[in-house]
């Protein structure tokens, strides 16, 4: 068989875009991802949410797994800052009565003390994106509730303005409590706000959230609400979940099943 | 002009190198928060604003309120007033300068504050903010300086002047309004989410900025030969009545739906921590009961003429005035509104020695440039009545 050299590099390329290709829709045909990523790989406006089984949780987990919290913080190199005033968490437990103020009642035995995963709850409405005077926060068109940490000027505005305590500041520098920082994720500087990213720098890889990725029983479901199909649209059909504060008509994208 | 800030009594010196001791000692501090960053202060995760935006919150209204005596001198005509307006003025461009100075020095990140501009953002409420505040400013200084000028050459305000005068009412209401509406528009913040926010936040101004300016007066036919009046501070003290007496009330009103409906949404929790204390923590309980004390104090000063007319008890009444709203206004308010938290938790804030320096540093910055153009102010009334 004649073959050009220009032929064989051609295919060559190719097969070699094919290996390179394999992991990722591998990960892809794994996940809900493959639904919402067009065929061109980017996500275009949808609208990303995350369910939390908080049942699953507590059942498999019995109150001590962390595997969620630990990923994510390793992930975006979260300092473990001892000074509880000066933390910065981007998920983390609160107990029902605190998570869910006025819904509780004193004899929900089966609920109160419990734990509940907490994070940015990435609303359709964001008080944080509308109050903050340089943009630094806004929302993408998937949803995401993004921080540019270069923009902040560290004015706390959205502190004030957001309703779930999602969000924290650089009281100090992070790298004395990195451990061993993630080279991938840049740390934050002193001075600026920052939370939960929704992972968009796993999603633009076609990666799942870590938190969703770190967790063994399946309590966290990620996936698209715009898209009937998904398999958080199928748990918001048949499963009874709460969101946090709806009452302030943020629109959260964060459900809770406790049922 | 400014030449005349540079003579002046041993007195005058001494006041402005106690004031520049103050600065630099607010300027050390500063340089050790710029360095260490805002770990300095007491603010933390759930109350993350504290002294600074108090203060500024604060300010916002004393600078509003030079109003007061422009409205009734340039609109009703009230010539008492013509004496004090140069005052109110000055009062009001050293009251923005701080203000703007408490949200620099509240910034996790001060060298990006430009970023404001670069990326002006309308949906915010603090970019108005910073709008109607620089405006506010630029509009009493140049406003000011002309009719000064003008007085020092013996001829009326150009007509431009006066049009700016004319701006500069509404424009004063705009500030405070704007300032309120910072924290009346934020969901889950229920001691801040409160129509009458902005209303409480005026009437709490032309109580609290007059009164400065009655003792301002005061100070100033006490250490110069220039007399502002007992006509005009009388007539200061009649709308610092009226409006210590609308401040209170509307405190009530909303005391009244909290207390009564018990809905937690209408800042019951915040006012149960501020008034009582809730689960054992009640820092801020003895100086809301103080700012609730002073005030009635102030009241019955002030509604009883013969307190109001005698000079020493009205000194006393406009500095309880002061004295209550800045603790309501200045402490209450904003750190109240973060407690409790978003989770119901309650975190108390008290602020470290560092953030009081470089409030007491800001502070005497203000006094600095209110001496100044006070002194300014009052060689020009002096030679002027000199003259005449």
């Amino acid at each position: 068989m004649e073959m050009t050299r220009r032929a064989f590099l051609k295919m060559g390329g190719l097969g070699l875009l094919g290996i390179l290709a394999a992991p990722v829709l591998d990960t892809l045909a794994r996940t809900d991802l493959g639904r919402v990523m067009g065929a061109s790989g980017v996500t275009t406006a949808k609208r990303w949410a995350l369910v939390v089984d908080m049942k699953k949780c507590w059942e498999n987990g019995n109150g001590s797994c962390r595997d969620c919290i630990l990923a994510c913080h390793r992930t975006h190199n979260v300092p473990a800052i001892p000074d509880g005033q000066e933390q910065v968490k981007w998920i983390w437990t609160e107990r029902y009565e605190n998570a869910f103020p006025g819904q509780e009642n004193e004899f929900a035995q089966n609920l109160l003390g419990q734990p509940f995963l907490v994070l940015c709850n990435h609303c359709s409405d964001p008080p944080c994106v509308r109050v903050c005077p340089t943009q630094a926060t806004f929302k993408r068109e998937d949803g995401v509730v993004m921080m540019d940490y270069h923009r902040c000027i560290g004015c706390r505005y959205c502190m004030a303005a957001c309703p779930y305590g999602a969000r924290s500041f650089n009281f100090r520098d992070a790298r004395p409590y990195l451990g061993q920082p993630n080279p991938a994720y840049p740390v934050r500087e002193r001075g600026v706000v920052e939370k939960c990213n929704l992972c968009e720098e796993r999603l633009a890889e076609g990666l799942l959230p870590a938190c969703v990725e770190a967790c063994r029983y399946g309590a966290l479901v990620f996936g698209d609400l715009e898209d009937p199909a998904s398999e958080v649209r199928e748990i918001l059909r048949t499963r009874y979940t709460i969101r946090r504060k709806p009452e302030l008509g943020t629109r959260p994208n964060v459900y809770y099943v406790v049922g | 002009m400014i030449e005349k800030a540079l003579s002046g009594s041993k007195r005058y010196w001494g006041w402005l190198i106690l004031l520049l001791f103050f600065m630099g000692l607010g300027l050390a501090a500063y340089l050790m928060q710029l360095s260490r960053g805002l770990t300095v202060t007491g603010m933390s995760r759930d109350v993350s604003w504290g002294m600074y935006i108090g203060q500024f919150t604060f300010l916002v209204g004393v600078a509003a309120s030079a109003v007061m005596v422009v409205l009734p001198y340039y609109l009703h005509n009230v010539r008492e007033f013509g004496k004090v307006t140069i005052f109110g003025e000055f009062l009001a461009v050293a009251s923005v300068i701080m203000c703007l100075l408490f949200v620099v020095v509240d910034l996790g990140k001060p060298m990006r504050i430009f970023n404001m501009i670069l990326y002006p953002t309308p949906n915010s409420i603090l970019f108005w903010d910073m709008v109607v505040l620089t405006g506010y400013l630029l509009l009493n200084l140049v406003v000011g300086w002309n009719v000064l000028e003008a007085e020092r050459n013996d001829v009326s305000p150009r007509q431009w002047v006066k049009t700016l005068v004319y701006v500069s009412i509404p424009w004063a209401i705009s500030i405070h309004t704007v300032t309120a509406f910072l924290y009346a528009g934020l969901p889950g913040r229920h001691y801040w989410l409160n129509p009458l926010l902005a209303a409480r936040f005026l009437a709490s101004a032309f109580a609290s900025g007059p009164a400065l300016l009655i003792i301002l007066c005061f100070l100033v036919r006490r250490f110069s030969s220039f007399d502002p009046g007992r006509e005009a501070t009388q007539k200061l003290a009649v709308i610092v009545t009226y409006a210590m007496v609308a401040t209170m009330f509307f405190f009530g009103l909303e005391l009244f739906t909290a207390l009564y409906s018990r809905v937690p949404a209408h800042g019951l929790y915040t006012l149960e921590y501020l008034f009582a204390g809730r689960d054992g923590h009640g820092n801020l309980v003895p100086f809301m009961w103080a700012s609730v004390a002073l005030a009635l104090l102030a009241i019955v000063l002030l509604i009883n003429p013969a307190t109001r007319r005698r000079e020493s008890t009205l000194m006393v009444a406009c500095g309880t005035t002061f004295l209550s709203i800045w603790l309501d206004k200045g402490l209450g308010l904003v750190i109240g509104g973060f407690i409790p938290n978003a989770f119901e938790k309650i975190t108390e804030y008290v602020p470290t020695a560092p953030e009081l320096f470089i409030t007491l540093g800001v502070w005497a910055t203000g006094l600095l440039i209110l001496t100044i153009l006070c002194k300014l102010a009052v060689c020009v009334k002096e030679q002027v009545g000199g003259i005449s």
